[in-house]
């Protein structure tokens, strides 16, 4: 049974404290759409409304066709798994994964045979008797998910699931729940506020920030593609520079920014590009010349040794900018160069307002 | 490796235990003193005063009362406190803060104060028998016992295990029994063990709720004391700390004593 997840023009307050702003977002059908922001940004209220625990101020969360908004939170099936596990700590693993069943009236044999089958599935067989006193991170990381998992809930939704583990750990969770949630295909929402576990894990991400969700997407196009100046910044374009065109000539463009630096961009590579906008790059989509020519006038500051790089703290007329330059010339602090865009990693966005 | 321990520290140390326990040899002594007065060091061994406590029938009726008023008020104001203590922590952002402090007003305001209040306010106000009022007033005496005690077991308790149960289907009232409860266990047993020694021991509440034909096991002790001044009121010293230690020794056995500590 895979369903989809609506949430329509979600609205949250503490307080007089809004922190959801009109907030929509569908999750297909086995599909899984991370939450992707920093704290405060309304992921975790997002996901707990959805789960029943928190009650919005106006919206409305659909599974499938059920209307879940009013629905007590007992009553939702959801599969959930928390931060920092929240295993009963009176019970043993295998009570733990069955808890569910049993709220479901499933018969005690049923039960075992169940929950058994799961935790043979995240590899905890062994330790069905122990409490959960006596694992590891990982282990109980583990057994939240199979208990999660075993009621064959119509959504799992996961807040921050590896936060307290380890980083090797980390990774090789998020293979185990990615593939755990591939093999049922569950609808699932997933929180996060670490950038590489939301790409590596989702079908799509949220980016959020105050309430809103800024862009929803693949990661390819995030990565890429930011559509605003947000987004941007979050995925690691740290150069946002403001241009304005100054002449047209077909496809071509020539824009000046702030200090006369004048660039030529092509629209067959940037899609159409308004009067006004901003280039947004990372350190590698500026690349620092020590030759005269077309770009942005800087003078290099600190350089750091990147492996496959040199990148230069560069002071310009349009601000401080980071740029990288090649291996085979690196150049002094004081030098004076100039920063050529490399339009194919570059990217167009509005201006901020 | 044992640590040094300062001697001016040992001798203090030493001075401590002396004043706590010295009193309890001087009972202990005196009631088996086969003298018709408190004497220390006792003469002659005797367990007639022993005895005697069994022979006069107010012992028996106010030590029956004592435990019916603790067990009743003790359980009361669990039934009060744990509901309380639950609501004060899970909704501990969302609650004004003066909330906790009205729990524990009883023990702020001085016992005398407190027990006259009473007085006025359940047994002439509310004109309440005697034993409802006992009863009520000691609920009330021990109960930032339950809401604190309790309280700090569930300040250790990750509400969000509460929120898995509601989540796989348990709905609330039945998730706070099957999941909040066993994991507090040990608060509502300290909690009960705290009020209920406390509720025993109470004199200066009880004093103004006893009447007449009702009084607790205290209360009683004092009224003999004022009448006679034998070693009976040492014996029964003697019979309430076997109890007490006979509760500690339960509680030793199954739980560990230092629950009650943390």
């Amino acid at each position: 049974m895979t369903v989809s997840l609506t949430i329509e023009n979600l609205s949250a307050h503490y307080g007089s404290t809004q922190v959801l702003k009109d907030l929509s977002l569908s999750v297909a059908a086995g599909e899984l759409v991370s939450l992707l922001g920093s704290s405060g940004c309304g992921k975790t209220t997002t996901l707990r409304i959805v789960a029943g625990f928190l009650q919005p101020t106006s919206g409305h969360v659909r599974l499938g066709d059920r209307d879940l908004t009013t629905l007590a939170a007992h009553a939702r099936d959801i599969g959930l798994v928390f931060q920092n596990y929240a295993l009963f700590p009176h019970l043993t693993v295998m009570d733990n994964v069955s808890f569910g069943l049993k709220q479901r009236g499933v018969a005690k044999a049923d039960r075992l045979v169940r929950a058994g089958a799961m935790l043979e599935r995240v590899g905890l067989s062994a330790l069905a008797d122990r409490l959960p006193s006596a694992l590891s991170g990982g282990q109980k990381q583990r057994v939240a998910l199979a208990r999660a998992l075993v009621i064959e809930p119509p959504l799992l939704m996961f807040d921050e699931p590896l936060s307290n583990l380890d980083a090797k750990l980390r990774v090789d969770m998020r293979v185990e729940i990615r593939q755990l949630q591939k093999a049922n295909g569950t609808t699932s929402l997933y929180v996060t506020h670490d950038q590489e576990e939301a790409f590596s894990i989702s079908d799509r991400v949220a980016i959020m920030n105050a309430g809103r969700i800024m862009q929803l997407d693949t990661p390819e196009v995030l990565y890429q593609k930011p559509a605003n100046a947000f987004v941007a910044r979050f995925v690691g374009f740290e150069n946002l520079i403001p241009l304005t065109v100054k002449a047209r000539d077909g496809a071509n463009v020539t824009a000046e920014a702030a200090g006369g630096a004048s660039l030529n961009l092509s629209q067959d590579i940037f899609g159409a590009i308004p009067d006004r906008f901003m280039l947004a790059a990372r350190a590698d989509g500026l690349a620092v010349k020590a030759v005269a020519g077309k770009g942005i006038a800087a003078t290099l500051g600190t350089r750091t040794y990147l492996g496959r790089a040199y990148q230069y703290q560069c002071s310009t007329a349009v601000g401080d900018l980071v740029a990288n330059g090649t291996l085979s010339e690196p150049l002094e602090p004081g030098t004076a160069a100039v920063l050529e865009p490399v339009a194919e990693q570059c990217c167009i966005l509005a201006p901020e307002a | 490796m044992t640590a040094r321990i300062h001697p001016v520290l040992g001798i203090l140390t030493g001075i401590v235990f002396l004043f706590l326990l010295a009193p309890l040899v001087i009972i202990v002594g005196a009631a088996f003193s086969d003298t018709s007065y408190l004497t220390f060091p006792p003469r002659g061994l005797t367990f007639h005063w022993f005895a005697n406590i069994f022979a006069i029938e107010a012992f028996r009726t106010t030590a029956v009362t004592s435990l019916e008023v603790a067990f009743l008020g003790t359980g009361l104001s669990l039934l009060i406190g744990v509901p309380a203590a639950y609501a004060l922590n899970r909704y501990r952002v969302e609650l004004p803060k003066w909330l906790a402090t009205l729990f524990v007003l009883p023990i702020l305001v001085p016992e005398i104060v407190f027990g006259f209040s009473l007085l006025k306010s359940i047994t002439i106000g509310l004109g309440l028998p005697v034993l409802p009022s006992l009863i009520l007033g000691h609920a009330l005496l021990v109960l930032p016992y339950s809401v604190r005690v309790v309280g700090a077991s569930l300040a250790a308790f990750d509400f969000s295990v509460e929120e898995a149960a509601i989540s796989l289907g348990c709905p609330p009232v039945k998730t706070f029994l099957t999941v909040v409860l066993p994991n507090i266990r040990a608060g509502v047993i300290a909690a009960f063990i705290l009020a209920f020694i406390t509720s025993i021991n109470d004199v200066s509440v009880s004093v103004f709720l006893t009447g007449p034909g009702i009084s607790t096991l205290p209360i009683q002790i004092l009224a003999h004391m004022e009448q006679f001044f034998d070693p009976t009121i040492a014996s029964v010293s003697v019979l309430l700390m076997l109890v007490t230690v006979g509760v500690m020794a339960i509680v030793e056995a199954t739980l560990g004593l230092t629950f009650l500590t943390k």
